[in-house]
């Protein structure tokens, strides 16, 4: 850890790098606060201010690009934040390599996404609120990336966490849409507290939020310290991109319109516990343990996503346990390290094309199909839907893995990775990793025929689907696009680009199988995956559930994980606060009642002693005198004290 | 035969006293020759003009230290500004006083010889004009007042007790309405006031005995340099001690309050909340610290004892009232028992602190019975707890003002209230009397309760049918609220320049 960290202070055109959060700041504000006013024209205004920021984004990207190498860096306090005691946060902002990145990412497919959106909420009262939640979702979620120090990140995790509750429950009369936001907020909660807490511990022990200063201070900290810090910045991590354990909540999240599902609920919000890892890679490399428990969550996660992926039969959920599983990958990356790192920022863009494709083409399929989201019942829409069906097989081989798409381009690499980790552990995380792909491939090929192919299985009100208008399909055909060329573009060029972000060299060992050999069993198990799907269900499928073995009935109930949830976690809990009501009712309050009632009793009988006969007051009197006197005189004599 | 030696006088010194007695004289003399209808407003303007003559004098005379006439007087610091405190609270009082439009012919009875219950009480009950005495009679008490906390022996003490007591014996008797009540409080309060009389009396010859002189000043070289019995020392500080705790209702010599206060009319009570306590305050201080500050370790723990009693007793009773000016009667009790906590603290900031108290807890005191004039039915004031239910429905802003008043009695931020129990708190921690914070402090918890009963009464419960109605107060009534509710506030957050003040004028001459 001997390189320092420090960021050159933001001059010429990336001084403005600040409009990048202000536009969809203001556009969300405009939009909330004019109410039914803007109602005609606010999704345009929507759109317009994200597509600003990304033109925006790739004026500060270019001019980035252009400063010399190891100065690839603007960093701008715009004021005091907060200033308490020893406590010091500017409201600053960092334009650096890896911000850069997630930028375009951000405001490039969010663009494609609200435009998409404008279409697919076109029928929707709520469209304009819509459009606002949106671009306060985009806002928060460019000044979580942008931040130069954690307490910046920590304003806009909050606020993407509360632009994604607005809008999973944005159907808020339908109980599970209610539900299932009060869900992602409370879980949320629980990896927010792990993250505040980190952040809190930094500025413990280091005394400062900002990123330089913390990175340049880890090397003085104790192991035990790093170890902890980077436990609860994990735990923060995981509970905001839906892993193992807490990883529950995602699924439910598909309640929300797809449009947020695609943007917030697979490209980039969920991506964010993968940034804060990558950002804080000094802390995360200075302590192997720490990555070692990184790796495991990854690989835990994206087996639990896979498993239960392949049982599901709804298809935003599928494409949801997908994300999770695909984020467990990115885990996987970040937690290996050194160059790793950069392959999962890697994997990272390249599923925001192709997982934000799949889940505007669901969208799609829904918006033709009368919202039905069962694949059992859908079936030979490729007739029906030539561009969806064209545009989704593009993202379909994309996740597999399948050469020459963006896919084989981000994986291959990251399950190469897993196996050089020089030790028995290789096997282990790289079998997960090559068990994985194989079970991806089978799901997602189940997803794609069970669609697309086969007979129809449509229920009976539903007689010619429909293709969806072109600002739908256009927004996919670019996604498509991205789908196809993303992974190979962005490995050329993405490691390169990071290098000056990835503090500390990774510890290379040679891998246990030669990586050729690896590349073929990738490839292996896709192509068995997916010819087991397609064997099983170019046929079709039955309309409802049917019995199944062990494994397929634990995989449809989420691998129990929820029932494991409800009986560790809410059980006790209500119990506890039973528990504590009773306490509060019959001990607390029974002690502030009996004093009470004491006082009272008290004031009661002292009262009688106010008779209204001047006798008696002026016997109390004399009585005072008297003891007022002796106590006087006694102490004075020396009899008390 | 010796020469008979005049000491010398400085009248300018002594000028807001005698303007004060020069006014009230005035005023008994024009009640025996004024036309009967001139007499209200003349009276009236003449006692609030004496007042604010007295208070510009106190002001002119505003960095005077001086003992004079033969050190009977002594203006110093803490003089001027309890004459000061006095002078103000007292012409919001007569504010309170003067009022005639709140009730027909004001708050007091046209003659109070007339036999309760007979044709012609009825008829002056109806609203013959209030008799007029009651200006020159305030303005003697206020004068009264005045030269008590001046007093530099304890003589001139005796006699100006004596001075500000006896007219407010009569003007307690002199309720238009409920008038047995309010004679029955005029003759206890003079019964138990003179019984207490002796006993300072008393206790003055004893010191008399021990010192060989009256003044301060010798009693305190006496007590440094003692060359006689202390039991007569101690037997004559606590028989002085208890003539001024009874006038200040400390535990157990409260035991007229109540009574009292419920009977005088309310104008009057709010008189004696505001300007007996800062009067009785001023004495008690001045002779604790002038006198005896060379047995403070001595004193402290028995007036110590006294001051947790008032302050339990002022705050446990209080919760079982029903009566309005009864309950603002135990409030009384209890504050006192704050107040001895910072007289207490026998040092510069003791002494600053129980000031600032005095002069807050006059003001929020003052708007509190201002309030309690307006409540009424077709019978007078409603002064029953049960007949405030549900006032915030029917008039929002005075239950609004009461309770911003009740607020600062619970000594809730914001308000004078919390401002001067923390200065006093704060002065008692400084003179390491912490044991008597903590009892302050859980009794300030205590009295809360019955404060807050009545905000929850007024603005939580539904109006009944007997809830009367609040009436619309004249000019002077207006104003008298005002004052209160904004010094109350001013106090509350900005305490800084009357603090400044206070601490400027915390030392005593000798």
């Amino acid at each position: 850890m001997e390189q320092t960290v420090e960021y050159a202070h933001a001059s010429g055109a990336l001084s403005g790098i600040w409009l990048l959060v202000a536009i969809p700041l203001a556009s969300a504000a405009i939009l909330l606060l004019l109410g039914k006013r803007a109602d005609k024209w606010g999704h345009w205004l929507g759109v317009l201010a994200v597509a600003a920021s990304f033109v925006l984004g790739l004026v500060f990207f270019f001019s980035l690009r252009g400063l010399e190498d190891g100065a690839r860096s603007a960093q701008q306090s715009l004021f005091d934040f907060i200033a308490v005691g020893g406590l010091h946060v500017d409201f600053g902002l960092l334009f650096d390599p890896l911000s850069g990145v997630f930028v375009l990412l951000i405001t490039g497919v969010g663009s494609l996404i609200h435009l998409y959106a404008v279409g697919y909420m076109e029928h929707d009262e709520g469209r304009r609120k819509f459009f606002g939640y949106f671009n306060l979702f985009v806002a928060a979620m460019l000044l979580l990336v942008l931040g130069n120090n954690y307490v910046m990140l920590y304003f806009g995790w909050e606020g993407v966490g509360l632009a994604s509750y607005l809008l999973i429950s944005f159907w808020y009369t339908r109980p599970s849409a209610a539900t299932a936001g009060k869900k992602a907020f409370l879980m949320n909660r629980v990896g927010d507290a792990g993250l505040a807490i980190g952040i809190f511990l930094m500025f413990a022990t280091l005394g400062s939020t900002n990123y330089d200063e913390v990175f340049n201070g880890v090397g003085t900290l104790s192991a035990g310290t790093v170890l902890i810090m980077g436990i609860l910045l994990l735990l923060g991590a995981a509970g905001k991109s839906g892993q193992f354990p807490l990883q529950a909540w995602l699924p439910d999240a598909m309640e929300g319109p797809t449009p947020v599902s695609a943007l917030i609920h697979a490209a980039t919000m969920v991506t964010a516990g993968v940034y804060l890892i990558a950002r804080s890679n000094p802390i995360f490399s200075a302590n192997a343990t720490l990555q070692t428990i990184v790796v495991s969550v990854g690989a835990i996660t994206l087996l639990i996503g896979c498993v239960i992926g392949a049982a599901k039969d709804d298809i935003k959920r599928v494409l949801a346990w997908s994300t999770v599983s695909q984020i467990g990958y990115m885990f996987l990356g970040v937690g290996l390290g050194g160059g790793a790192y950069a392959l999962a920022i890697i994997h990272l863009l390249a599923h925001g094309f192709f997982k934000a494709n799949m889940f505007l083409g669901a969208g799609s399929v829904m918006h033709g199909m009368h919202d039905q989201v069962d694949i059992r019942r859908f079936g030979a829409l490729r007739k029906f839907m030539p561009y969806t069906w064209i545009t989704f097989m593009m993202g379909w081989l994309a996740i597999i893995g399948i050469p020459p798409l963006s896919g084989y381009f981000s994986k291959e690499p990251i399950i190469a990775a897993a196996f050089e980790r020089g030790d028995w552990t290789s096997w282990l995380y790289g079998g997960a990793a090559l068990v994985g792909a194989g079970l991806t491939a089978f799901y997602m090929t189940r997803l794609f025929v069970l669609t697309f192919h086969g007979p129809k299985r449509w229920t009976e009100d539903i007689h010619e689907p429909h293709e969806s208008p072109f600002i739908m399909t256009v927004p996919l055909m670019l996604l498509a696009l991205g789908s196809i060329g993303a992974g190979w573009l962005l490995s050329t060029s993405v490691p390169d680009w990071l290098e000056p972000v990835i503090v500390g060299e990774a510890t290379e060992h040679e891998p246990v199988i030669a990586h050729w050999l690896i590349s073929v069993l990738g490839l292996v198990f896709t192509v068995i995956g997916a010819g087991v799907a397609f064997m099983l269900f170019r046929r079709g499928t039955a309309h409802q559930e049917q019995p199944a073995g062990v494994l397929v009935t634990a995989a449809r109930r989420n691998l129990y994980t929820d029932a494991f949830n409800e009986a560790v976690f809410e059980k006790p809990g209500i119990y506890l606060t039973r528990a504590l009501v009773y306490l509060d009712s019959k001990g607390i309050d029974g002690a502030v009642n009996g004093i009470a009632a004491s006082v009272g009793g008290s004031s009661g009988r002292l009262r009688r002693l106010q008779t209204g006969f001047v006798r008696s007051y002026a016997l109390s009197m004399l009585t005072g005198a008297v003891v007022v006197v002796g106590a006087f005189l006694a102490i004075q004599l020396g009899w008390l004290a | 035969m010796e020469n008979l030696k005049l000491p010398g006088i400085d009248y300018a010194a002594l000028s807001p006293m005698l303007i004060l007695f020069g006014v009230a004289c005035v005023g008994v003399l024009l009640e025996a020759v004024m036309p009967r209808r001139l007499r209200h407003p003349v009276q009236l303007t003449l006692a609030l003009l004496a007042t604010v003559g007295a208070l510009i004098a106190v002001i002119v005379g505003h960095d005077k230290r001086i003992v004079t006439i033969g050190g009977a007087i002594a203006v110093d610091g803490p003089t001027l500004f309890l004459q000061g405190a006095i002078l103000v609270l007292g012409l919001v009082s007569l504010l309170l006083i003067g009022e005639r439009s709140v009730e027909r012919g004001g708050a007091f009875v046209s003659q109070a010889a007339l036999t309760v219950g007979s044709q012609k009480d009825l008829r002056q009950a109806e609203g013959q004009p209030g008799s007029t005495e009651v200006y020159p009679l305030t303005v003697f008490a206020l004068g009264g007042m005045l030269v008590f906390v001046a007093a530099n022996d304890l003589l001139t003490m005796f006699v100006a007790l004596e001075v500000f007591s006896l007219p407010l014996y009569l003007l307690c008797a002199l309720a238009r309405r409920r008038r047995l009540l309010s004679q029955e409080a005029a003759v206890k309060y003079f019964l138990l006031g003179s019984y207490a009389s002796a006993f300072f009396l008393f206790g003055i010859a004893l010191i008399y005995g021990y010192a060989g002189g009256v003044q301060l000043g010798q009693v305190h070289d006496a007590v440094t340099s003692p060359q006689r019995s202390q039991v007569l020392l101690f037997g004559g500080l606590a028989l002085v001690a208890m003539g001024l705790l009874f006038k200040a209702a400390l535990a157990p010599f409260h035991v007229w309050t109540p009574d009292v206060y419920q009977g005088a009319p309310t104008p009057v009570t709010a008189l004696m909340a505001a300007c007996t306590k800062v009067a009785a305050f001023g004495a008690l201080l001045r002779v604790l610290y002038v006198a005896f500050d060379g047995v403070r370790w001595d004193f402290q723990p028995v007036l110590g004892t006294i001051a947790v009693l008032t302050m339990l007793v002022g705050a446990v009773l209080a919760v079982t009232q029903t009566d309005m000016k009864r309950l603002l009667a135990y409030s009384s009790i209890a504050n006192a028992g704050y107040l001895l906590v910072g007289v207490l603290a026998l040092n510069k900031s003791g002494l600053s602190s129980t000031m600032f108290y005095l002069v807050a807890y006059g003001f929020s005191v003052l708007a509190a019975f201002g309030i309690v004039t307006l409540v009424r039915d077709a019978d007078g004031e409603a002064t029953h707890l049960s007949r405030w239910a549900g006032l915030g429905r029917r008039s929002p802003l005075f239950a609004g003002v009461f309770t911003f008043i009740l607020l600062a009695f619970a000594g809730i931020p914001l308000t004078s209230g919390f401002t001067s129990k923390f200065a006093v708190f704060g002065a008692a921690v400084e003179g390491s009397q912490t044991w008597l914070v903590i009892f302050g402090v859980i009794t300030s918890m205590l009295i809360a309760f019955p404060y807050l009963r009545v905000v929850v009464m007024m603005w939580l419960s539904e109006p009944g049918e007997t809830t009367p109605t609040v009436s619309v107060p004249g000019v002077m009534t207006s104003a008298a609220l005002a004052i209160g509710v904004l010094a109350t506030l001013a106090l509350g957050v900005v305490p800084g320049p009357l603090l400044t003040l206070t601490t400027d004028a915390a030392q005593f001459v000798r």
